[in-house]
Parts: C-alpha cells; sequence; structure tokens
C-alpha cells in the first residue's frame, strides 16, 4: 500500500497521462461525467457519475465495419484497431462489478473482439465511496463499496489518498507515478473502511430482500399479478437503461453513406417498442410485457443463467433519473411481497 | 494543382413547386438564362409539402445551401398551401438561426410560371450568399462526406 | 391540500361516480412520486400524497387510462390543465369520460436542485413554512423552498386552470413571467457563440427519449424517430448532426401545440434545457402572429395550422436576433 498527499493529486494525474491516457470525474453540467484529463482538472467527489462507467468498454454508438462501393466493387473495410492504452479513476465499486457482469456477455464465447480489445487495454482505479447516498443499495448485491475491486483501488484518508495494487495491471500504473508515492500504513485504511461501513449501515434501502423472489419459480415470478399493476405509469422511454451499468442491449444498424455503408452498432432498451423486432412482428407488443422484461432479466433470468449473480449493481441511477421515478428497488419491493 | 485546392462550388438544392416554380425554371431554361449548375432542383407537389425534414436531410447528404420557391402568395394551385408553408419555414428558419445554423443558408422565394428571369437571378444571388457563407458545416453529418 | 383530495377522491369514489383515481402515489422516499392510478379507497390511504414533489404532468395518462371502463378522476395542477385542454382539442381524450378536479400549485420543488446545493443523502423532506428541513445521511439541512423550486415553477406562466369541472381551493391567476428571458439571452449571441452553446447542451444527449415520451403534446402512435420505415430512425445520436435533427424536429412537431409545462426539461437524465427550444417557437408565435397560449381557447386555431394574408415573409430571420 502507498500514499500521496490529495493536495498532489494532480501531480500524480499529470504523470499519469503523461504516459497513458487518463480519465477522471469531473462535475458538468450533467452532474460528474467522466472526461479526458487535462492539466489542472479538478476531480468531482461526486459519489457517482450520472451516466455509468460502461461507457469505456461499451460505447453507445460504434462503427463495426464499413462499406465502399467503388465502380461496380464493394469493398470492405475492417477498421478494427488496438485501443490505446487508458486508465481511468475514481470508479466506483458499483461500477468496477458491473464491468464483471458485462464480462459474462461479452466475454464469453464468442467473445466480442471490440469489448476485450477496450478491457484489455484499460486499467481501472477505483475509489472507495466516501459519501453513500440514500439510493445506493450495492449491499444487496454483495458489493462492499468500503473495498472496491479494480486494478488499483484508492481511498481517501484525511488529506492522504492511499493505493493499492490488486494485479500486475494495477502495478504497473502505480509505478509510473512511483515517484511521488510513499509507502503507508494499512491501519489508516482499516479505520476508513469501519467508518464507510457505519454509513453503509445507515442506508434506508440498503437490502432489497431479493430472496424473496429467487425462492419462487420463474414461471411464478412471471405470471405475478404485481406486473399488471406496477408498469403503468412507465413512459417507455430508455433512461434506466441507458444509465444502468449492467444494460449490455444494441441493435446493428446500417447507415448509407453517400458512396457506401456504415455498419454500426448503438445502444438499445428493451423498453422501446421496436427491441428485438423481427420479420414476423414483434415478441413483447405491450409495455407491461416489455416492462417485465427488463426487470425479469435483471433479477432472474440472469442470476439463472449465472450462477446466482443479478444484472444489478444497486448503484441507484435509475433511481435518480426515471422520469416517474419506478425504479428496480420499487419492483423488487413488489415482486417479492411486502412485509 | 489538386482537386482540393479548386474553388469552392457550393451544392444548393432548390424545392420547387409543382405549378410555378418549376415551371419557372423550365422558362428560365428555354429563355438561355444562366445560373449556376450546382443547383440541383428537386420538384415538390406544393411548398407546403416541404417538411422541414428534408430540409436538415439535404443539409446531411452535402447541401450547402437549401432554397425553397413556391406558387406567389394567393396565387396557390390548391390555393392556400403557400401560406401554411410560409409560416412553417418562417419559424423553422428562426429555430436554425437560434441553434446557431448562419443565416442565409435556407431562403425562401416566391417565383410564378412567368418568371423565368426572377428564377436564374434568385439561383445567382443564392448561389453567390452561400458561395460567402463557405461550405455548410455546422449542419453536417461527416460520414456522408466522400473520402 | 393533501387531506382534502384524498376526501375528494374517496367520496366520489365511494358514490359511484368515478370508477379510479389518477394521482401520485408515495415512494421510497420523500421524493420519488409515481404518478398512478388507484381504484380503491384503501388504496389513496395507504399511498396518495400530494406534496411539493408530485411535479409530474398527469395530463398524457388520461389517453390511455380514459379509455377503460366509466370515468376517471383527475387531480390537475394549473399546468396539467393545459395539457389536458390541449390533448382535449386534438381529440385525443373523451372529455365525457373524466372529472376533472382542479388543484391549486404553489410550484414544485427540484430535487435536483436540493443536490445541486450540495444537500445529499435525502432521507426525508418536511416542510416548515417558507423553508424545507432535510433530514440528510450526514446531518439535518435547511433550505428556502424558493431556492429548489424548478425553473418552469420560478418562471410559472399561469396559476388558473383551464376546463375543469371542480375547483379545490382558491383559482388563481394568468401571470406575467419572465420565461423569455433565458431565450433573449441566447437570441443576442452571436451565432458562432449559440452554435457553441447548443453543441455543449446536445451533445450530452443520450437519446433516451424520454422527453419525447413525457410531453403530453407528443401522442403520435408510432413516431418518425420509431418508424423503421422512416429512413431517419435512429436509436443513438452518431454525431452532432443527428442530435440537431432530432432536437429540431422534435421541437417543431410540437410548435404551437406546446404548453410549456417543462416535463421535457424535468424528465432530462442528462440536464438539457429542451424546454428552451419549445420556448423559441413560443415567443416567435407570439411575436410574428399574435399572442398565443396552447390549451388556453378550445376553439382557437393553432398558430402553424392557420394564417393570414398579411403573414411577414421568412426573410423576417434575416432582421432578427444577434448578428443581422
Amino acid at each position: 500500500m502507498v500514499k500521496l498527499s490529495v493536495s498532489k493529486l494532480n501531480d500524480f494525474f499529470n504523470l499519469i497521462a503523461s504516459k497513458e491516457k487518463l480519465y477522471i470525474p469531473v462535475d458538468t453540467a450533467e452532474g460528474a461525467a467522466f472526461k479526458p484529463y487535462e492539466e489542472g482538472m479538478k476531480y468531482s467527489s461526486a459519489c457517482n457519475t450520472t451516466r455509468s462507467a460502461k461507457d469505456f468498454f461499451f460505447p453507445q454508438v460504434e462503427n463495426l465495419v464499413n462499406f465502399k462501393i467503388k465502380d461496380k466493387s464493394i469493398e470492405v473495410i475492417d477498421n478494427r484497431t488496438d485501443t490505446e492504452k487508458f486508465v481511468i479513476f475514481g470508479v466506483r465499486a458499483c461500477d468496477v462489478a458491473s464491468f464483471d457482469i458485462l464480462d459474462k456477455v461479452y466475454l464469453q464465447d464468442p467473445v466480442d473482439s471490440f469489448y476485450k480489445n477496450r478491457r484489455d487495454n484499460g486499467t481501472i482505479i477505483t475509489l472507495a465511496c466516501d459519501r453513500p447516498q440514500e439510493t445506493c443499495f450495492c449491499q444487496s448485491f454483495g458489493i462492499d463499496a468500503a473495498n472496491p475491486a479494480g486494478d488499483v483501488s484508492a481511498w481517501i484518508v484525511g488529506d492522504d489518498i492511499c493505493f493499492n495494487a490488486n494485479n500486475e495491471k494495477g502495478e504497473a500504473v502505480l509505478e509510473i507515478a512511483a515517484s511521488l508515492l510513499s509507502c503507508s500504513d494499512e491501519s489508516e485504511v482499516e479505520v476508513k473502511k469501519a467508518e464507510i461501513k457505519s454509513i453503509l449501515e445507515k442506508l434506508p434501502i440498503k437490502d432489497i430482500s431479493l430472496d424473496k423472489i429467487s425462492s419462487k419459480d420463474l414461471m411464478e415470478n412471471f405470471n405475478s399479478p404485481v406486473w399488471d399493476e406496477i408498469f403503468s405509469p412507465c413512459l417507455g422511454c430508455g433512461t434506466c437503461t441507458f444509465v444502468c451499468p449492467t444494460c449490455q442491449c444494441f441493435d446493428v444498424r446500417e447507415f448509407k453513406t453517400n458512396d457506401g455503408i456504415i455498419r454500426f452498432r448503438c445502444w438499445d432498451s428493451c423498453m422501446y417498442s421496436d427491441f428485438t423486432r423481427m420479420a414476423h412482428g414483434n415478441n413483447r407488443n405491450s409495455q407491461k410485457e416489455r416492462f417485465r422484461q427488463r426487470f425479469m432479466h435483471k433479477l432472474v433470468y440472469f442470476p439463472n443463467n449465472n450462477d446466482g449473480v443479478y444484472g444489478c449493481v444497486g448503484c441507484g441511477r435509475c433511481l435518480k433519473s426515471c422520469p416517474q421515478s419506478l425504479n428496480i428497488v420499487k419492483v423488487a419491493k413488489a415482486l417479492g411481497g411486502k412485509e | 494543382m489538386s482537386i482540393e485546392e479548386k474553388e469552392f462550388k457550393p451544392t444548393i438544392v432548390a424545392f420547387c413547386c409543382n405549378w410555378c416554380s418549376y415551371a419557372g425554371a423550365d422558362l428560365s431554361g428555354t429563355n438561355r438564362l444562366q445560373y449556376p449548375a450546382n443547383v440541383k432542383i428537386i420538384r415538390i407537389p406544393c411548398s407546403c409539402r416541404l417538411n422541414p425534414m428534408f430540409i436538415l436531410r439535404a443539409f446531411q447528404r452535402g447541401a450547402d445551401g437549401v432554397i425553397l420557391c413556391g406558387c406567389h402568395p394567393g396565387d396557390c394551385h390548391y390555393t392556400t398551401g403557400n401560406y401554411y408553408a410560409r409560416r412553417r419555414m418562417t419559424i423553422l428558419f428562426s429555430m436554425l438561426d437560434y441553434l446557431g445554423i448562419e443565416k442565409g443558408r435556407t431562403r425562401v422565394e416566391w417565383v410564378s410560371a412567368a418568371e423565368g428571369q426572377k428564377f436564374a437571378e434568385t439561383m445567382n444571388s443564392f448561389v453567390e450568399t452561400i458561395t460567402k457563407l463557405g461550405k455548410n458545416h455546422r449542419l453536417e453529418d461527416l460520414r456522408c462526406n466522400k473520402q | 391540500m393533501q387531506q382534502a383530495i384524498i376526501a375528494k377522491a374517496k367520496e366520489l369514489l365511494a358514490n359511484g361516480s368515478v370508477n379510479r383515481v389518477i394521482g401520485w402515489k408515495k415512494g421510497e422516499f420523500s421524493y420519488d412520486i409515481t404518478p398512478d392510478v388507484f381504484t380503491t379507497a384503501e388504496a389513496i390511504d395507504a399511498d396518495f400524497v400530494y406534496d411539493d414533489f408530485c411535479g409530474a404532468n398527469v395530463s398524457k395518462f388520461l389517453m390511455k387510462i380514459s379509455k377503460g371502463e366509466g370515468k376517471t378522476l383527475a387531480f390537475l395542477k394549473p399546468c396539467d390543465s393545459y395539457s389536458f385542454a390541449q390533448l382535449l382539442k386534438e381529440h385525443r381524450i373523451d372529455r365525457e369520460k373524466v372529472y376533472v378536479v382542479g388543484i391549486p400549485c404553489d410550484g414544485k420543488a427540484d430535487i435536483n436542485k436540493i443536490r445541486e446545493n450540495g444537500i445529499d443523502g435525502v432521507l426525508s423532506i418536511k416542510e416548515d413554512g417558507s423553508n424545507y428541513v432535510i433530514d440528510t445521511l450526514y446531518g439535518e439541512k435547511t433550505i428556502a423552498k424558493a431556492d429548489v423550486y424548478a425553473e418552469r415553477c420560478v418562471n410559472c406562466k399561469s396559476k388558473k386552470h383551464v376546463d375543469v369541472d371542480e375547483m379545490l381551493g382558491e383559482e388563481g391567476d394568468v401571470i406575467a413571467s419572465n420565461r423569455f428571458e433565458m431565450v433573449e439571452k441566447i437570441e443576442a449571441m452571436s451565432s458562432e457563440e449559440k452554435y457553441e452553446f447548443w453543441k455543449n447542451e446536445l451533445s450530452r444527449c443520450i437519446r433516451c427519449n424520454a422527453c419525447r415520451n413525457v410531453c403530453p403534446a407528443c401522442t403520435c402512435e408510432n413516431c418518425v424517430f420509431d418508424n423503421p420505415n422512416s429512413d431517419i430512425n435512429n436509436k443513438a445520436a452518431a454525431n452532432s448532426f443527428e442530435e440537431n435533427m432530432y432536437h429540431i424536429i422534435r421541437a417543431f412537431h410540437v410548435a404551437g401545440r406546446c404548453t410549456d409545462c417543462g416535463e421535457c426539461s424535468r424528465v432530462c437524465p442528462q440536464n438539457i434545457p429542451i424546454h428552451l427550444l419549445n420556448r423559441k417557437i413560443i415567443k416567435d408565435v407570439n411575436e410574428l402572429y399574435g399572442e398565443y397560449q396552447a390549451g388556453a381557447d378550445p376553439d382557437e386555431r393553432y398558430p402553424l395550422v392557420n394564417f393570414t394574408y398579411g403573414d411577414c415573409e421568412p426573410s423576417v430571420v434575416y432582421e432578427r436576433g444577434g448578428d443581422k
């Protein structure tokens, strides 16, 4: 474990940015957001960014392949290139846990090479949560906000920031800034962790009792009368899916340019009426079915297929951004049955 | 000298109403009046047919200026179509200006079937304006640029 | 006010004059209130709330809900009632099937503004005169109500209702607001500045479509942006052109019908001031074609499906705003 004075954090950023591309959370008009580091930028101490950190590995829009028409032939251009190495500073415990969930989808055979490329070249420096919010419920999924995973974990203890490399990738990043770092005592960090834990204990929705859902049969959950009522305020917008760190659906589309075609993929939302639309029409025709799909996927289907790992990390973004204040917590509580 | 270094020749899309301006364009042709070749005319049934989306799509596909020509107010083949178009375009142009798209990239001109001369003059002056404004960068779609 | 509303709802449900009630359902915290439908007195007693966080406009709901059997009771704030009247005008709601009770509104609080003021970890919010007393994970905080009102409420245009069957509380008046102040500021900018301003704002758009879906004026069965045959449907804005296109077309499609209820900006997860686009059109219409408030008059034609022989030419735009 090594440490650095918080006042010297920008020196640390400068050193890293001189070697690799660095992203840090900064305060912007949309709230906190990850931005490419430029000298003098001040990092945001907000609990979480408005958009999730999944953008780094799974961007909203991404070109897959170009087709170019020349005379009578069509040229296929593969525009995959190695992503430059990058470092993300200040990822929270929930977001880093979401990467594990995305990995289950994208690194399973067949491996998504676009995603893997970025995963391999990205180094994640996590930061323990100083100020958990009322909307946080990561504990429900066994995530410890005081002890975030990632390549390097960091804690702000008083005037110092302590780093701990969890693997070789992490060590390599800390090596870049080795001149600034001094050895640190673990006991201080332990005190900080206990402090965070005591706040986490006070959170109002720390436990959303998921066992009540998992103990039920799949069809029982699927046919639950709860769905008939709870979906009605849903607007069918894609806010929850787009701010969600674990939503991983995309659509592959084509754009006709003046001299060819660009095939790209972009985020899709199961809330949209044309989601998974096929030649025969749509699988889910009503908003109730679409709404049910989203929450059944996160709370039932995903754990069934992935050894009990839920498709949610409890970051609380959907609680903050849903226009109608409908969210996974309300759904889970209703589905589990109120005590 | 490479092709890129040639002087800028704007691409203009002119939406012309079938009953007046399209015939006006015809007349200017048969009268052998000159107007630049970079004006691409698209015939529409009435100036009121012009969906704001058409204008945006023209810019997306590489137009540097878009002009709508229709019958003079009061002379619409469908009696009132161009009155509606007039309001719509006023609101749309004002909106484009509000978003920082240069004024003058869009224009409305009333050209009757007998005004071949006016058609040619309008096109000449519009091309001149757009040449001065330069290439459309604020409403361009880079994917549509030919490489 | 909450008691009066609950009593009214229960009374009308009990005597059978309405079958269901549209109102606001309390959430996990004091601020995350969901508009919802109530059918029993028990449900109303358990979950019905009306307070400063019930900002959601319930008018659009009536389109779907009022198609059901029997009558629906709706409590409408002044803003909601304009949207409701506009929907009636467009024949989207059957007036016979809705019983409207107007409720007064003193402005609604915006939880994001509370957070912007550095109050985080909000556990509960209580009213105390002109202040909110907020219990948070990090201690109790007090903040003046006026500091956290939503932008649309700071610039409220009317406390008067349109087309209600009954009023609870006092009916208010149309008020002179400064709602065009920001629009004027942008208009005065140079073309370059305007472009930069909007690029900065619109580049944040994630195309979640919340602004469209919540909008009481957006009532198409199939939106042009969802229609795979329209050739412009897109699920994500690939570049600044598509961001511009979506927002121009969205604003244009509600031109003359937008009542300026401000829902679009309320729901935007990316904090984009979408209402400034709608207000620009409202301001233009007011200046060029005469004062017009969508929803206020059931018989007046809306400005974009109307004309006069003496209307200004589109070239008037070249003479207005910043650099002429």
